[in-house]
């Protein structure tokens, strides 16, 4: 079982905030690892810090065996984020979003964006521009941007917030056919109610750490059998 | 690669810009008041405005690339669009050369226009068309080079709006210098004392296109 993610002793700063206070964490290939905490806890910075946006200020951290500081640009290339931005233009269409982060990514093939638009059921406002789309309609554009890229390794940020039953499924259906997909998942969310279902393991973030979830975890099976054996529904270990 | 993804980031520059239309709709229209302004002001003594047309249109062409270098940055200041760009591991050199390229091929379209325009308004004769139209490619790709780095250096700071002329004119005086000379000398009918001008414009470009393209990864990555 190959590691994607390794983290030890992360620290990570917003500004002076340290918004990772020591955080470790190993992800394997397949898995989908549902993070929870409250608001302000270090969720949203660790899913930043995986896409290689926020550089560590100390500890190691390494994402598909390349070093967060020392090899970040290929570490981003098979991680894809999809955060509370859409990273979107507003003047290009949806279907001219998706190809040019395709192209940017080396994958220019027609097929696969117009395949990646039909996934995330987009393929009748393929023609419009993304300030001309809904606040769900957008949610699903980021994550066809990010689905396009065929990332190993897919960091999903609320994925669930602001969509109907339709943008709903969809996240259900990329979640789910991920580990299918060779992909590894770590997700945010604070619909553990849908979220849970689909995770082969949580773990719960407070105070920029890994701590004891106070929470019983769920006895729900994942969506899909996952390529990965399943985890321990217990928690990481905690940082001492 | 660098090539290809500078390409890439070019075109989705000038595609946003052709439907945005702020270089059609904003800086033309700008720069062509800027010229018109002048020949008003100056209209009683026509020979004075053919003599001072080089300064006048290069002061155009660098207050226009002030507009389009700050929003060359805005466009990618909205929905986190920044973020994308790092997220797909583009080169930064590549997102320099696309950003300067993008830049560049406005101001050019914005120079032909307003060279249109200066003949016309202040009856300028062109004597050394070569040497003027070498001299406005050299100057430029300086501008655009030197107006990319300094507006990534801006990018991230809250005052960029105002800040960028602070940085970017200074640094520019010896492009507006040079192109002005350059241009005297090519419209003036004597062009071949232009070419140490315009020699000295193609090193700027040249030196500010590598500094670019050597230092942009970090500093856009400072920016965020």
């Amino acid at each position: 079982m190959s590691q994607v993610v390794r983290l030890r002793s992360v620290v990570a700063l917003l500004g002076r905030f340290p918004a990772l206070a020591g955080l470790d964490l190993d992800v394997d290939a397949g898995e989908i690892v549902l993070v929870t905490g409250p608001n302000g806890a270090g969720k949203t910075t660790l899913l930043r810090l995986l896409a290689g946006l926020v550089p560590p200020y100390s500890g190691e951290a390494s994402v598909r065996g390349y070093d967060l500081v020392t090899d970040r640009r290929r570490a981003r290339v098979g991680t894809a984020l999809v955060g509370h931005e859409t990273y979107c233009y507003d003047d290009l269409t949806a279907e001219e979003n998706i190809r040019f982060f395709a192209r940017a990514s080396g994958r220019d093939d027609a097929a696969a964006v117009r395949a990646v638009l039909g996934r995330v059921a987009l393929d009748g406002a393929a023609g419009v521009p993304h300030r001309g789309l809904s606040a769900g309609q957008r949610r699903r554009l980021a994550l066809a941007v990010a689905l396009v890229r065929e990332p190993e390794l897919l960091l999903l940020d609320e994925p669930h917030a602001g969509l109907d039953a339709t943008g709903r499924e969809v996240v259900a259906e990329a979640v789910a056919a991920a580990p299918g997909e060779g992909r590894t998942v770590v997700m945010v969310s604070h619909e553990l109610e849908v979220a849970r279902p689909m995770a082969t393991r949580e773990v719960r973030v407070d105070g920029g750490r890994v701590v004891p979830s106070t929470v019983a975890p769920t006895d729900e099976p994942p969506v899909t059998p996952p390529a990965a054996p399943l985890a321990t529904d217990a928690p990481q270990a905690v940082t001492p | 690669m660098i090539w290809r993804e500078a390409a890439l980031v070019a075109g989705k520059d000038l595609r946003i810009e052709a439907r945005a239309r702020v270089a059609l709709g904003q800086i033309l229209p700008f720069g062509l008041i800027v010229i018109l302004l002048f020949a008003f002001a100056l209209d009683p003594d026509r020979g004075l405005l053919a003599r001072v047309a080089p300064g006048l249109f290069w002061v155009a062409v660098l207050l226009a690339n002030l507009l389009a270098t700050g929003r060359a940055f805005a466009i990618e200041t909205h929905h986190g669009a920044r973020d994308g760009l790092r997220l797909a591991g583009l080169d930064g050199g590549a997102i320099f050369l696309g950003k300067a390229g993008a830049i560049a091929a406005q101001l050019l379209g914005l120079e032909l226009v307003l060279g249109t325009g200066v003949v016309v308004l202040y009856g300028v004769e062109v004597h050394g068309a070569l040497v003027v139209v070498l001299t406005a490619v050299a100057a430029t790709v300086g501008m655009a080079a030197t107006g990319t780095l300094y507006g990534v250096l801006a990018a991230g700071l809250r005052l960029r709006e105002t800040l960028l002329p602070l940085l970017l004119l200074p640094v520019l005086a010896p492009v507006m210098l040079g192109a002005t000379r350059a241009f005297e000398d090519g419209l003036e009918g004597a062009p071949g004392d232009a070419w140490p001008w315009v020699a000295m414009l193609a090193l700027f470009a040249a030196l500010y296109t590598a500094i670019g393209v050597l230092a942009f990864g970090a500093l856009w990555e400072e920016a965020a």
